[in-house]
C-alpha cells in the first residue's frame, strides 16, 4: 500500500501544508514553525526512498498508475527510478532548510512566503517522478510560477526584471516541448512514459523518422533553457542575484536539475538516435558553458553572481557527462547533479548569510571577515572546497567521473573538461581569499556577529552530507548505477548496429 | 405541419424562455411598486430565483427533445448545453450585481429585468433552428446589451459605450438580415436543415457564397472578431462591468451556437477559409492590442478578441472534433472570464475609477484571497495546466491539428505565448507592485464571493475532470451526424 502511495505522499504533502497554511496560523511565529515541521516531515517520509529501493530492479519502482482523464488519455502515472528518487530526496532535503534560512530573512508576508515554498517544493517533486507527460508538463510549468513569484515578491533591487525575465525565457522554451508532447500523444495515442518509449523503439510510429530531429530539439530546448546550457544562460545571473536566499536556493539545488533530469530521461530515454547524431555540438556547447562559466565568475565582484556563473560551468559538466554515453559519465553527471544541489544550496545560503547582516554582495565591500565570523568562515571554506571538488569531498566524486567518461568518449573534450576543475578552484579560492583574509578595510565588518544557532542548525545538515558523499559515494552511486545501466541500454545495441556495418 | 395548433409540448420547448421572461416581467412590476429602500434589493433576488429557475426548465426540457413551433425551435443536447450556460451565466452576473449597483448607485429594477430579457434572447438563438426567429432571438438579445451598456447615467464614457455599440450593432445585425435575405433567395427557404440539404446538393452558386458572407459578418461582429472587433474595447471599458461580464461571455456563447448551427448543419460554403482568415486575425490583433493596454478593462476586452479566435479555430475543423473543442472553450472561457470580470468590478469601487493597472498595484498585500482569485483565472485565460482554459485550448489546438490546419495551430501557440505577457503584467502589478496610495478595499459581500466561488470551482472543475463535459459535448456532435 504505501509501495504506491509513498510518491503520492511526499509529492502532496507540501502542497496540503501549503492549504492549511492558508488557513489556520496567524502569527508569523506559528506559520515558520508549521513550515518547518511540514517540511521536515516530508523530508522523513522521503527517505523511505531510498530505505526501500530495490538495486537489482532496474525500471521504475513505487509505481502508481490510474486512469484520471479519459480523453485525452491521461494518466496519473507516479514512479521513480534511482536518478529521480535521489533528486527527490535532494528536494526534500533542501527545503527545510530554506525555511530556516529564511527565518528572519522574511519579515514582510510571511504566510505568502511559506504557502509559495510549499507550493514549489511540491510542484518540483511533481516533476521527477511523473510518468505521464502531461503530468510532467503540469508539474514543469507549476515551478515557474511560485519561482517568479518568489524572485518577484522577495527579491532585491532589480526583481521585478529579473523574474519576467526568468519567466518568459523558460515559459517560451517550454511551449516547444509542448509541441513535442502533444505530437507525440497526437501520434501514439497516449502521454505514458513507458508506453511512448515502447511504441517509438518498436519503430511502429507513423513519420517518426521525419520528424524526430525537431522532437528531440522541442524537448531539448526547454531543457537548455532551464540547465541553463551557453547560449540560454543570460536569465540565471539576473535572477540569482535578485532572488532571495531560498529562492536561489531552490533555484540552483533543485530548479537547474529538472533540465539535466529531463536530458536524461526523456532525450536520452526518447530519441537514442538524435541523442547520438546531436551529440557532437551538445558536448561542445557543454564545454563552452564549462569554460566561460567559470571564466566569467572569476571577474564577478558580487557574490552571489559569482556563485551563479559558477554554477553555468558545473551544470556544464553534467551535460557532458550525459553526452558521453558511457556508464561512468552518466552516473558522474548524476552524482554532479546532487552534489552540486548540496554546496551550491550550502554556498548560497551563506551569502544569504552575510547578506542579511550587511545588505550587500560586493566582495569588495569585505575582508579580513575571518577574524570576526571564525565558524562561519569554516563553514564557507568547507564547502567551497566541497564546491572546487577536493578529494573526499563530494565536488570531487562526480567531476571524476563524468572525466573519466569523457576521456573514454572523445579525449579531448575530457582535456577541455579538465580544465574546468582548475578554473574553478582558481575563482573559488580567490574568492574566498578576497572575503575572508587580508585586513579588516570596513569597520562594520569588524563588529559582525558570527552564525547563530538556527544558521548552524542549516548548515550542520549540508557540511555533513557533503563530506558523507565524498567518502563514501557508492551509497549513492549503488542505486544510481542500474538506472543509468538501463538508460544506455539502447545505446550499446546502437553502437554494437554501427559496428555490425 | 399537421398541427395547425401548438401543442402543450410545443411551449415545454420553449420553457426557459418563458420562465425568464415571465420573470423579468415581475421584476419590472416589483420594481415599480416597491420603496425606494427594498428596490435595491428584491429585484435582484426575484432576478437570482427566475435565472435559477431557467436552469431547471432547461435540464427538465432535457427530456422533451424534439422541435417546436412548426420547426423553428429545436430542443436537442445541443441547445440545452447553452441554455444551461447562458442562465448560469445571467445567475452569476445577477450576483455580481447586487454588491455593484450598491456602490455605484444605480437603480435596480430596470438592470434586472434587462438581463432577464437579454437571457431570453440568447437562450433563443440557441434552440433556433429557422433564419428569422434567430434573427429576432439576437435583436432581443442585443436590445438589451445596447441598454445595459449605458447603465452607469452619470459616467460619459458609458454612455458613449452605449451609443457605439447600438449604431454598431444595428449595422452588423443589418448584414445579418441581408445575409438571411440572400439565402432565401438561393435556396428559397430560411430553414436551416432544408437550406443544409439545398447547399449539400451541390448547386452552391455566387449567391449562397455571399449569403454565408454577409451572415458571418453580422456574428463576427457580435462575437467581437477581427476585422469587426474595433468597438470592443471602447464598449468593455466603457460599460458597467458586470456587464461587461455578461456580454462578453452570454451572447458570445449564444451567437456561437448560432454559427455553429449555420456552418456545420448547415454545411456553409467556402467556411474553412473564412474562418482560417477570421480566427488568424482575431488571435494575433486581439493579443498585439493587449500588449500595450493600461486599463484592465480595455486589456481584458482585446483578450476577449484573441479568445474568439481561438474559439473560431474549432469551426475551421472537422464537425466531429470542432462541435465539442468549441463548447468546450465557450464553457469554460465563460467561467473564467465572468470570474475574471466579477473581481474587476469588485476593485473599481465607486465610479469605476480604479481600473487601470496602477490600481491593481499591491493588492496581494491588501486583500491576498481577491488577488489569489484573480491569480487562478488569469492562469486559466493563459492557458496553464489544471485550469480550464488549458483543455479548452488544448481541445481546439487538437481538433485544428486532426483537419491538418498546422499553420493556423503554430499561429495559435505563437499568440498563447505572446498572450501570457499581458496577463502577466497584472500578475506582476499585483504581487511585486507597491501601492501608491493604499486604498482599502471594500469587503467583499455574500452575493460576490459566492459568484467567485462558483466561477472558481468551475475554472478548476473543468481544468482537473474536463472528461463529463466533454464527452457530453463529444455525444452531442454525434446526435448531430446522425
Amino acid at each position: 500500500m504505501l509501495e504506491s502511495s509513498i510518491l503520492t505522499l511526499v509529492t502532496f504533502i507540501p502542497l496540503a501544508g501549503a492549504l492549511l497554511l492558508m488557513l489556520a496560523p496567524r502569527r508569523d511565529r506559528d506559520i515558520r514553525i508549521f513550515a518547518l515541521v511540514v517540511t521536515l516531515l516530508d523530508f522523513v517520509l522521503s527517505l523511505h526512498l531510498p530505505a526501500h529501493f530495490h538495486r537489482a530492479h532496474s525500471g521504475f519502482q513505487f509505481e502508481l498508475d490510474s486512469a484520471w482523464i479519459s480523453r485525452p488519455n491521461i494518466h496519473y502515472h507516479m514512479g521513480a527510478d534511482g536518478i529521480s528518487m535521489w533528486l527527490v530526496v535532494l528536494t526534500t532535503f533542501l527545503t527545510p532548510l530554506c525555511v530556516l534560512i529564511s527565518w528572519r530573512s522574511i519579515h514582510e508576508r510571511v504566510k505568502e512566503f511559506f504557502i509559495i515554498l510549499l507550493i514549489l517544493e511540491t510542484a518540483l517533486i511533481g516533476v521527477f517522478v511523473s510518468l505521464d507527460l502531461f503530468l510532467f508538463y503540469f508539474f514543469w510549468e507549476g515551478t515557474l510560477i511560485p519561482m517568479a513569484l518568489l524572485i518577484g515578491m522577495y527579491g532585491h533591487g532589480r526583481r521585478v526584471y529579473a523574474a519576467i525575465k526568468f519567466f518568459l525565457y523558460t515559459m517560451i522554451a517550454s511551449v516547444f516541448m509542448l509541441a513535442a508532447i502533444l505530437w507525440l500523444y497526437a501520434k501514439v495515442g497516449s502521454f505514458d512514459f513507458v508506453t511512448i518509449q515502447t511504441a517509438l523503439r518498436s519503430g511502429q510510429v507513423e513519420n517518426f523518422p521525419a520528424a524526430a530531429a525537431w522532437l528531440f530539439l522541442g524537448f531539448f530546448i526547454a531543457f537548455a533553457v532551464k540547465i541553463p546550457l551557453f547560449p540560454f544562460h543570460t536569465w540565471l545571473p539576473d535572477a540569482h542575484v535578485e532572488a532571495p536566499t531560498a529562492g536561489s536556493v531552490l533555484l540552483a539545488g533543485v530548479l537547474l536539475k529538472m533540465g539535466t533530469y529531463g536530458m536524461v530521461r526523456f532525450d536520452l530515454g526518447l530519441f537514442p538516435e538524435q541523442s547520438r547524431a546531436n551529440t557532437w555540438w551538445i558536448a561542445i556547447l557543454a564545454l563552452i558553458g564549462i569554460v566561460y562559466g567559470a571564466l566569467v565568475a572569476m571577474v564577478q565582484p558580487n557574490l552571489k553572481k559569482l556563485i551563479a556563473y559558477s554554477s553555468i560551468s558545473h551544470l556544464g559538466f553534467v551535460v557532458l557527462g550525459i553526452f558521453t554515453f558511457t556508464q561512468a559519465g552518466l552516473d558522474g553527471a548524476t552524482f554532479v547533479m546532487l552534489a552540486h544541489g548540496i554546496s551550491t544550496g550550502a554556498l548560497f545560503m551563506l551569502a544569504g548569510i552575510l547578506y542579511e547582516r550587511r545588505h550587500t554582495y560586493e566582495m569588495s565591500d569585505f575582508g579580513g571577515l575571518a577574524t570576526s565570523m571564525p565558524v562561519y568562515a569554516a563553514f564557507f571554506l568547507f564547502i567551497t572546497l566541497a564546491s572546487v571538488g577536493l578529494p573526499l569531498l563530494n565536488g570531487f566524486v562526480g567531476e571524476f567521473l563524468v572525466l573519466s567518461g569523457a576521456f573514454r568518449a572523445q579525449p579531448w573534450w575530457g582535456i577541455l573538461g579538465a580544465t574546468g576543475v582548475i578554473w574553478s578552484a582558481c575563482y573559488l579560492l580567490w574568492m574566498y581569499q578576497r572575503v575572508f583574509f587580508g585586513k579588516i578595510t570596513h569597520e562594520v565588518n569588524a563588529g559582525l556577529p558570527d552564525l547563530s544557532g538556527r544558521e548552524r542548525a542549516a548548515l550542520w545538515p549540508a557540511a555533513v552530507i557533503a563530506l558523507l558523499m565524498g567518502v563514501a559515494p557508492l551509497l549513492w552511486l549503488n542505486q544510481i548505477e542500474n538506472s543509468v545501466h538501463a538508460i544506455l541500454a539502447p545505446y550499446a545495441t546502437l553502437a554494437s548496429k554501427v559496428v555490425g556495418r | 405541419m399537421n398541427q395547425a395548433i401548438p401543442q402543450a409540448v410545443d411551449y415545454i420547448r420553449i420553457l426557459p424562455e418563458i420562465v425568464l421572461s415571465v420573470f423579468g416581467i415581475a421584476v419590472m412590476i416589483l420594481d415599480a411598486g416597491l420603496d425606494e429602500t427594498r428596490r435595491q434589493k428584491l429585484p435582484g433576488m426575484l432576478a437570482l430565483i427566475g435565472a435559477l429557475a431557467a436552469v431547471a426548465a432547461a435540464l427538465f426540457q432535457s427530456q422533451y427533445p424534439g422541435s417546436a413551433f412548426y420547426g423553428m425551435v429545436q430542443v436537442d443536447s445541443f441547445s440545452i448545453f447553452f441554455h444551461v450556460l447562458v442562465a448560469a451565466v445571467t445567475a452569476i452576473v445577477i450576483l455580481t450585481s447586487y454588491e455593484y449597483l450598491a456602490t455605484q448607485e444605480i437603480r435596480a429594477g430596470e438592470y434586472y429585468a434587462l438581463i432577464l430579457f437579454g437571457a431570453v434572447g440568447m437562450s433563443l438563438m440557441s434552440s433556433a433552428v429557422e433564419l428569422v426567429l434567430i434573427f429576432i432571438a439576437l435583436e432581443i438579445s442585443s436590445i438589451s446589451t445596447y441598454i445595459l451598456a449605458g447603465f452607469r447615467r452619470r459616467a460619459a464614457v458609458s454612455s458613449e459605450s452605449s451609443v457605439k455599440y447600438f449604431l454598431l450593432g444595428s449595422f452588423a445585425t443589418a448584414f445579418f438580415l441581408y445575409g438571411v435575405a440572400l439565402i432565401y433567395g438561393a435556396s428559397g427557404s430560411t430553414s436551416i436543415s432544408v437550406i443544409g440539404a439545398f447547399l449539400r446538393s451541390g448547386q452552391v452558386s455566387l449567391l449562397a457564397y455571399m449569403a454565408v458572407a454577409l451572415m458571418f459578418v453580422g456574428l463576427g461582429f457580435k462575437v467581437a472578431a477581427a476585422p469587426f472587433h474595433i468597438w470592443t474595447p471602447d464598449v468593455y471599458e466603457g460599460a458597467p462591468s458586470p456587464v461587461v461580464a455578461f456580454m462578453s461571455t452570454a451572447p458570445k456563447a449564444a451567437v456561437f451556437a448560432v454559427m455553429l448551427r449555420i456552418m456545420f448543419e448547415a454545411a456553409a460554403p467556402g467556411r474553412v477559409w473564412l474562418i482560417w482568415v477570421v480566427a488568424a486575425l482575431s488571435m494575433t490583433l486581439g493579443n498585439l492590442g493587449a500588449l500595450v493596454q493600461d486599463n484592465v478593462k480595455r486589456l481584458l476586452a482585446y483578450s476577449s478578441i484573441a479568445h474568439a479566435g481561438y474559439l473560431l479555430m474549432a469551426f475551421a475543423a472537422m464537425p466531429g472534433n470542432g462541435i465539442p473543442a468549441a463548447m468546450f472553450y465557450t464553457a469554460s472561457y465563460a467561467a473564467m472570464n465572468v470570474g475574471a470580470f466579477a473581481v474587476v468590478s469588485h476593485l473599481g469601487g465607486a465610479g469605476e475609477r480604479r481600473t487601470s493597472l496602477e490600481d491593481y498595484a499591491g493588492l496581494s498585500r491588501q486583500s491576498p484571497v481577491l488577488a489569489a482569485t484573480l491569480t487562478i483565472f488569469l492562469l486559466s485565460l493563459i492557458g496553464i495546466p489544471i485550469t480550464g482554459g488549458f483543455f479548452a485550448k488544448f481541445y481546439v489546438f487538437s481538433a485544428a491539428l486532426q483537419a491538418n490546419l498546422v499553420g493556423l495551430v503554430i499561429l495559435g501557440v505563437l499568440n498563447s505565448a505572446v498572450g501570457a505577457y499581458y496577463y502577466l503584467r497584472i500578475l506582476v502589478a499585483m504581487y511585486m507592485r507597491e501601492a501608491r496610495v493604499e486604498v482599502p478595499s471594500p469587503p467583499i459581500s455574500l452575493g460576490l464571493g459566492a459568484a467567485l466561488a462558483i466561477t472558481l470551482v468551475a475554472t478548476i472543475y473543468l481544468g482537473v475532470l474536463p472528461g463529463r463535459v466533454l464527452e457530453y459535448a463529444s455525444r452531442t456532435a454525434a446526435d448531430w451526424a446522425r
